[in-house]
């Protein structure tokens, strides 16, 4: 007789023996006819399952399968063996109190350590959002500076808040109470912290969209030396916390959170509108970094959110820059580097955390809280994964293990100078029209379904019957969906009747994918903060230059194919 | 018959926005014939505490995906989900590890 071999598989159930693997290695069931007491069995499970269908998995098979171990607390601790379980770590780990608190510290520290880039005595700027994680990171930096750590940890930080109260919709006194308890928050930190409003982002620079040469590249040997210059030269005095005087919250002015609503009401949806809301933080932390002389900016993000936030940006059009939106370290600023230290953490092992060891957190009220579950794509993909997560504790850590192994590819050239890069995130534009290419396609059917004027809702001038678009435009009127042509002819930018036409169009052309499509549900561009508008009118003007004079110019081109 | 049971419960995370903002809560649970148990738990919540939105809390039988429930300090897996049984004076923590609420 055949010896039946059973397939063992590390998920919750084992496959019964009468499973075997044919010639080709495939499983295959023998097909067994169950009697009759096994038939009522399943009967009996069947109507106990209609009734509370919220039953174990495994119950469901065959009887003389392995009940798969269920972890419980009379359990101990897989690691030190001794004390009671408390808490449940991916699949089926259960962790005592003690060694969670060590594995927790220590996957921080490793963390750090393993991605050298964070140098000692380097001043980084830590990103608190208010939320567990963010607060996590920061008690767990804290405990890395303070005196008595083990191996303790070696730079300068600082904190930023960004309160967003006003393109939520917050009454002042709820943003001071906020504020007010946030404060308190980080004064008992003792570093040096900075609570930013949001409507400054009507007065940055357009520096902050430029991206700025970085510091010289420092190799991997640079490190160890640095550390050991550092530990070497007296190393007490970065520690010591420094007495913030006692600083009011700013005052936000009436008239620029009108501004900053009537941005965020322009916005037809609500996934447009967090991505926004995303960038415009973005360039906020970057500015409050340069401005303060901070190289290194420390995000709170955690693996459920990042893997959330990696399949909402295949949703959104931005694949492209996955590496750099999901990755360890981001540098598409230059000068300013951005970390994620909590990557490594789901969601609920730094909620446990907090809860357990008493870190502060203050809850704030997002865009999306208490909406429902189909109200944009980033909360519809948080319910999958979460939903997911819930019967494949694994789901996180294999989004999280493929984001990993993302990596940026390197275009042709090493020039990547700012025409190059998309005006909103910063990343390096993947639009580049090639005749044959699915983005061309897009634009083609663009234009090709676009074959009315849709009312007087876009431009200034009143139309009394609606008018074929104009191909060529003649420096009068354009429709409103000549966009393509009617900026690319003209230039110095006036041809159009009403300046809105090129500026969205214009805008449109200085963009990565995703970001176009976040332009797209905006009804007009009109409200953007002044250094956005700027700085594409200055690039603009600069490739319309480039054009005119590119006859004369000496091409470098014409070695890429050596080059590559 | 069993007796009453006290229990003191937490919400965190944003899950208060649920129930008026309010964390804690110390409770009564009324005597019945059979121990209570977390399933029953839920549903009394949910008809006398939960103020709004209860698709944001409970789903079906059990709490929203994303929401930690610790029972004294103890992650629920490790005590059978919703089939604990309930105990005097136990601290029982609803913790939302959610974006939104």
């Amino acid at each position: 007789m055949k010896k039946k071999i059973p397939y063992v598989i590390k998920e919750r159930h084992k496959r019964s023996a009468h499973c075997r693997k044919n010639v080709q290695g495939r499983n295959v069931f023998n097909a067994i006819i169950p009697s009759g007491d096994i038939l009522e069995k399943r009967q009996e499970e069947r109507k106990r399952k209609a009734i509370f269908p919220m039953c174990q998995v495994d119950e469901d098979y065959h009887g003389d399968l392995e009940r798969a171990e269920v972890p419980n607390v009379s359990k101990k601790c897989v690691k030190c063996k001794e004390a009671s379980a408390a808490v449940v770590i991916r699949a089926g780990d259960a962790y005592c109190r003690g060694c969670f608190k060590e594995y927790f510290i220590h996957k921080f520290r490793a963390m750090l350590g393993k991605n050298r880039i964070i140098f000692p005595g380097e001043k980084v700027l830590l990103a608190v959002s208010g939320g567990p994680s963010s607060c996590s990171m920061l008690s767990q930096v804290q405990k890395g500076l303070s005196r008595n750590a083990h191996k303790k940890l070696r730079f300068i930080p600082g904190i930023v808040y960004i309160d967003e109260g006003g393109a939520l919709g917050q009454s002042v006194e709820e943003r001071m109470k906020l504020g007010a308890e946030l404060q308190a928050m980080f004064k008992a930190t003792g570093f040096p912290f900075y609570i930013v409003p949001l409507e400054q982002v009507l007065d940055l620079p357009s520096s902050v969209v430029v991206m700025a040469p970085s510091s010289s590249e420092q190799p991997g040997s640079a490190y160890k030396s640095a550390v050991n210059a550092f530990i070497q030269s007296d190393s007490s005095t970065c520690l010591t916390p420094q007495d913030q005087e006692d600083t009011s919250l700013p005052e936000v002015q009436e008239s620029h959170t009108r501004s900053l609503q009537h941005l965020i009401a322009s916005v037809k949806t609500l996934t447009a509108r967090q991505d926004l809301l995303n960038t415009l933080r973005q360039h906020l932390f970057v500015h409050t970094a340069r401005t303060e002389g901070y190289s290194k900016l420390m995000l709170g993000d955690s693996c459920t959110r990042l893997a959330i936030k990696l399949l909402t940006s295949i949703s959104l059009g931005r694949g492209a820059q996955l590496a750099q939106d999901t990755g360890f370290s981001d540098s598409r600023y230059g000068d300013i580097i951005s970390v994620r230290p909590m990557r490594d953490y789901s969601a609920k092992e730094i909620s446990y955390y907090n809860h357990m060891f008493s870190v502060p957190s203050v809850f704030i009220p997002s865009l999306d809280t208490k909406t429902t579950d189909k109200s944009s794509i980033q909360r519809l993909t948080e319910t999958f994964v979460t939903k997911l997560q819930g019967d494949f504790p694994s789901t996180v850590s294999t989004i999280y293990r493929t984001s990993e192994k993302l990596q940026t590819a390197c275009r042709s050239s090493s020039t990547a100078n700012h025409c190059e890069r998309c005006l909103l995130c910063m990343c390096a534009l993947d639009t580049a029209v090639e005749n044959a290419s699915a983005f061309h396609a897009t634009l083609i059917s663009e234009q090709f379904s676009q074959t009315k004027v849709p009312g007087a809702t876009r431009t200034q001038i009143p139309r009394q019957n609606p008018v074929t678009p104009v191909l060529t435009p003649t420096g009068q009127h354009c429709s409103s969906d000549g966009e393509e042509n009617c900026g690319r002819k003209e230039g110095g930018g006036g041809c159009c009747y009403s300046a809105k036409q090129p500026q969205t169009t214009n805008l449109k052309t200085l963009l990565c994918y995703g970001c176009q499509m976040t332009i797209k549900d905006m009804s007009s561009v009109e409200y953007f903060p002044q250094y956005i508008l700027s700085e594409a009118q200055r690039r603009r003007r600069r490739s319309q230059m480039k054009e005119e004079i590119t006859e004369f110019l000496l091409d470098d081109d014409d070695d890429d194919d050596e080059g590559n | 018959m069993a007796a009453p049971i006290t229990i003191h419960l937490e919400f965190g995370g944003g899950a208060e926005l649920l129930f008026s903002g309010v964390k804690k809560h110390h409770m009564t649970l009324p005597s019945q014939s059979q121990p209570w148990d977390m399933k029953q738990l839920l549903v009394w919540i949910q008809q006398n505490l939960l103020k709004e939105r209860p698709e944001l809390f409970v789903q079906g039988d059990s709490v929203r995906p994303g929401i930690l429930v610790l029972i004294n300090d103890a992650d629920w897996e490790l005590l059978g989900e919703l089939d604990y049984q309930l105990q005097d004076k136990d601290n029982i923590v609803f913790i939302s590890t959610l974006h939104g609420g």
